[in-house]
């Protein structure tokens, strides 16, 4: 025994030092890309002045600022795999992960250490290429995302005209990745997976991209730079809680979190389109849910809850960066408190809440929306008023929020009328059933 | 509702079924009427149908191996139905005994779906065939096992416990037991 | 049946031959139209070893072949080679969620068989641990059925306090799960010190939990979509299938054994027999849950009544009983009697009894037959379970996938109880 373990004792330290040596170049670039692009045009600048060619000098702070970017969402990851967890145990009455490290800080670690160390199988009759490919996708469907974020008012990836657009795209590239593995894996358990994936994610991508559209309409833009740009003066949570609650509501769906999480169904499925992933693979399947889930926490800052915006942002970005990161998890621990307490939709009944609820409501928000906005900038322009701080605000918001109360009492009469129904008829079937039974 | 008065299982059987019962055993208030094998299904319907019986609820089968002496009993085997009225609040025992040469009964799935598994189990488990059963497949042991486990001839196998002094041994039976 | 719905690992075909499914399953299956699906034994909501073969159209059941016995331990078998007392042991095997009501159901048969008489406070403890039982085995069911239809923190809620019942298990017996507390004559030994505090602190403490557990599924919109209209047994289907317990009781009939035939001092008690009536899934859930609360009541009436009962907590008949070990210094008959009951035990005539009690899945029943001698000719436990399986195709037919699951959980299978 003594012998067999030295070599897989040097295999895990090695394993151990790449990781560091990753980390920490992540945080070297991480501490570039926020200390700011005005730091890294004095680095290329420095770097032509010391004799650099200019392209490579220009090249160079890209780099590593797309490394920055691209790790800060991995490397939260880590952290929020523990977070999840410590939550998830408070909320059922456990202690949750305490024995790696203190408070089981490091437990994520361990995790990946484990999954990297463990064997990688490949089922017979798969499809390699497309097995393979897969998780990779999962994970850049999401890391792509991060590069439309504005981190503060002056870090960003790339400040995209057509961010919004772009982030619908790119986030159905998961739906792909999860369509890809629950095929190549030959197991019907994944392409049933898949399968339910499929229906779910397209039929959400629906109501997803409509209450998209709201911010953009209030922001006058579709880059994620100007939306929260234009959410100085006032949230557009409180100017459209509708397009907040649905947006909210299909990111859930398109995660596919509890109560969406039939793709993944533990009880029914077994683990859905990834059951036959093993090791990294399967690691980073997890990880970019893992990270899917906290980027929309994101993305509602962004688009609803004023990105970096607070108290003296403007004057210091990391604040602003602080700021985002605070909302974030504000949602995040949302969606962690709804995914603990409500248990799992039916693959018809997810598709009956989308096309015959959310489908519908998101339309006529995204209508009404649009005339009301009209009506409330006609009244500013004659009013003369100009929208620059909270007050200026207070009209406009009052407006459109008294707008989407009456579509929501409304939509809630509706839907308590439809159910009621529904329930006498059921009752009737169940009664007459019964009745012929005997 | 007019409940019917209830009717005495042995008397009302004797009245209308004189040639088929055996024997009739009172123990511990238990009531058990051994009947002939072949009427099985007929009493079974009469005894769930008849106004005054209406034992409509099939409790249990199980069968009895009477393997090495059960020279004064009419047969080797006996499978006993307990039948229950919800309506009368009874029970009631139905026995047959099957002979060793030809271990087969009708089945009374008909009359009861709750039977389905229960025969199987007999099937598998004492080797008693269960004529006209829709899925004669073997219920608990693997399709492919060999005899019949509940049967008192039946011998009940162990393995001997490996240490480190008896290691040798186990396995050259193992070895003996694979050719 | 064996190589079905697999494919080997060398040539990526399934090899086997449909037409032993023949009959089993629709004509669809056999051209390929249909798919057809393992589930289990491997899975995590088959409540142990049960396989379902599924027959798919989409995600819809076509048709669907339970198979069981990967948990065949031979129990009968064994008991026939042991002596009455020493069988007791094996019992708590079968249904592992419920021992005591299998302990309860084979010692009862065995006291019939023999004509032994036990005393009123031995009655008293064994339906106060037989409710106990019954809450445990409900918490347990509670919360994988809720764990199987995505309700995860119900699950870790409702293990928390059945831990509490486990540990007054073990205060009685030493054990958490398989005590083999109950013995023929009575129980093991005498309820310890600690027992009646913690059962008191238990019972002030239970009923507020039930609330919880209700108030996060009885309301909820999601369960009661998941779970109404799913998995209807009609009650006249329920008693032709041998369906026994709540599940029947939530299609309403109402059939407790507790109550039409009392055993124990049950007869002594006043509660209620919770009844459905659509016989769905959620109605097995509030029959269960309701059921929950009336075990609560019964403790509470049998600990009133512990302090009134007469008798110790076994039967003082020395010929089936053994003697206590104070006993044994002192008399040589005491001796005798118990190195007669430990070597060779006690006999029973050949004869044959059925004793059925109502254990938290159903009707459970033990058929004993003596052979006059120390070890019984056949003992056979008709088991609630290996019913309720046996009725899954008859109910999830044309139902979906996470209706099935749904289905398993509500109709409260172990398989255990089933393969035996």
């Amino acid at each position: 025994m003594e012998s067999r373990s030295t070599p897989n004792q040097f295999l895990r330290l090695g394993i151990t030092l790449v990781i560091l040596a990753v980390i920490g170049g992540g945080l070297i670039a991480l501490l570039n890309g926020i200390t700011g692009q005005a730091c890294l045009n004095n680095l290329s600048s420095c770097l032509t002045n010391n004799g650099w060619n200019p392209g490579i000098a220009g090249f160079v702070p890209i780099l590593l600022g797309v490394l920055g970017v691209a790790t800060f969402p991995l490397l939260v990851t880590i952290l929020l795999i523990w977070v999840e967890r410590k939550f998830a145990a408070r909320i059922q009455d456990r202690i949750g992960p305490n024995r790696v490290g203190p408070f089981g800080l490091i437990q994520p670690l361990a995790d990946v250490l484990k999954l990297l160390t463990k064997e990688d199988i490949t089922p017979t009759g798969a499809d390699k290429p497309i097995y393979n490919l897969a998780p990779p996708f999962m994970v850049a469907s999401v890391l792509l995302i991060w590069a439309v974020v504005p981190f503060t008012p002056y870090h960003y990836g790339v400040d995209l005209e057509i961010g919004a657009i772009y982030f619908v795209a790119v986030a159905s590239i998961a739906t792909l990745a999860v369509i890809m593995g629950g095929w190549a894996s030959n197991n019907k358990y994944a392409l049933l997976g898949a399968f339910r994936t499929v229906a779910l994610l397209v039929s959400y991508e629906i109501p997803l991209a409509m209450a998209l559209l709201v911010p953009v309409l209030l922001a006058g833009s579709m880059s994620m730079v100007g939306i929260v740009e234009a959410q100085g003066a006032m949230w557009f949570m409180f100017m459209a809680p509708i397009a907040t609650l649905l947006f909210f509501i299909s990111s859930q769906a398109e995660v596919g979190r509890a109560p969406f999480d039939l793709i993944e169904a533990e009880s029914e499925l077994i683990a859905g389109f990834n059951i036959e992933y093993s090791g990294m693979k399967f690691a980073m399947f997890f990880a970019g849910e893992f990270m899917h889930v906290f980027t929309n926490g994101v993305l509602m800052a962004i688009l609803f809850t004023g990105g970096w915006w607070g108290p003296f942002a403007y004057e210091a970005p990391l604040l602003g960066f602080f700021y985002l990161m605070i909302k974030s998890s504000f949602w995040y621990f949302i969606s962690l408190w709804v995914r603990n307490s409500l248990p799992r939709f039916r693959v018809d009944q997810v598709m009956n809440l989308n096309w015959k609820i959310l489908v519908p409501i998101s339309i006529l928000n995204l209508i009404m929306m649009a005339l009301m906005l009209r009506i409330a900038l006609g009244f500013e322009q004659s009013a003369g008023i100009v929208v620059t701080d909270f007050f200026s605000a207070l009209p406009r918001t009052g407006f459109l929020l008294i707008g989407n109360v009456v579509v929501l009492v409304v939509v809630w009469l509706w839907l308590g009328r439809q159910g009621r129904q529904q329930r006498q008829l059921e009752e009737m079937n169940r009664f007459s059933v019964t009745a012929t039974g005997d | 509702m007019n409940i019917a008065q209830a009717l005495d299982p042995v008397v009302t059987l004797k009245t209308y079924f004189p040639d088929v019962i055996q024997e009739v055993i009172e123990f511990r208030d238990e009531v058990t009427i051994v009947i002939d094998s072949e009427q099985i299904v007929r009493v079974m319907q009469f005894l769930r149908d008849t106004t005054g019986l209406i034992y409509n609820f099939l409790s249990d089968i199980s069968a009895v191996d009477y393997y090495p002496d059960y020279g004064h009993r009419p047969g080797r085997f006996a499978v006993a139905y307990h039948l229950y009225s919800l309506l009368y609040n009874r029970r009631l025992r139905i026995k047959a005994y099957v002979q060793e040469e030809s271990p087969s009964l009708p089945t009374i799935i008909q009359i009861w779906p709750a039977a389905n598994w229960l025969e199987r189990e007999i099937m598998d488990m004492m080797g008693i065939i269960f004529e006209g059963h829709p899925d004669p497949r073997r219920l608990l042991m693997p399709d492919d096992w060999n005899g019949h486990p509940h049967r008192r001839d039946y011998p009940l196998g162990y393995e001997t416990i490996q240490f480190s002094f008896n290691v040798e041994e186990i396995m050259k039976h193992k070895v003996k037991g694979q050719k | 049946m064996a190589n079905m719905a697999m494919t080997t690992a060398a040539q990526n075909e399934w090899q086997g031959d449909l037409s032993e499914l023949k009959g089993l399953v629709s004509e669809r299956a056999l051209t390929g139209e249909t798919m057809m699906l393992n589930m289990g034994p491997h899975h995590p909501s088959t409540h142990g070893v049960l396989r379902l073969l599924l027959e798919l159209d989409g995600e819809e059941i076509v048709s669907c072949i339970p198979d069981v016995g990967y948990l065949h331990t031979g129990i009968e078998k064994n008991i026939e080679a042991k002596t009455y007392e020493k069988g007791v042991t094996l019992t708590d095997r079968m249904d592992y969620l419920a021992p005591m009501s299998n302990n309860m159901v084979f010692c009862m048969a065995i006291e019939k068989l023999t004509d032994l008489d036990v005393p009123e406070r031995a009655q008293v403890i064994r339906t106060i641990c037989l409710e106990l039982t019954r809450l445990n085995s409900h918490l347990v069911w509670l919360g994988t059925h809720a764990i199987d239809m995505g309700a995860m923190s119900v699950f870790l809620y409702c293990f928390r306090e059945r831990e509490m019942i486990l540990d007054m298990f073990e205060m009685l017996s030493g054990q958490r799960m398989m005590g083999s507390y109950i013995r023929p004559g009575g129980v093991w030994r005498d309820l310890p010190q600690e027992f009646l505090p913690a059962l008191e602190t238990f019972l002030n403490y239970f009923p507020a939990k039930i609330d919880d557990y209700e108030r996060l599924l009885t309301n909820n919109p999601v369960w009661i979509d998941r779970t109404q209209g799913i998995g209807v047994i009609e009650p006249d289907v329920a008693l032709a299938y041998g369906i026994t317990g709540p599940s029947l009781r939530a299609s309403g009939v109402n059939w407790d054994i507790r109550k039409t035939s009392p055993y124990l001092t049950y007869g002594h008690y006043s509660f209620d027999v919770p009844l459905g009536e659509h016989g769905d899934v959620y109605d097995r859930y509030i029959v269960r849950v309701r059921e929950m609360r009336e075990s609560v009541s019964i403790i509470r009436q049998a600990l009133k009544h512990l302090t009134q009962a007469s008798g110790g907590f076994r039967s003082n008949n020395r010929k089936f009983v053994p003697p206590p070990r104070s006993e044994l210094g002192q008399s040589m008959e005491a001796v005798i009697h118990h190195f007669k009951l430990w070597t060779e035990g006690f006999s029973a005539p050949d004869a044959e009894v059925y004793m059925a009690i109502e254990s938290p899945r159903g009707e459970i029943g033990c058929y004993l037959h003596g052979t006059g001698g120390n070890k019984p000719r056949r003992v056979h436990f008709k088991t609630p379970s290996l019913i309720h399986i046996s009725a899954l195709s008859m109910i999830t037919k044309n139902h979906f996938i996470a209706d099935v699951v749904a289905i398993i959980g509500s109709v409260d299978i172990v398989l255990g109880d089933c393969d035996r």
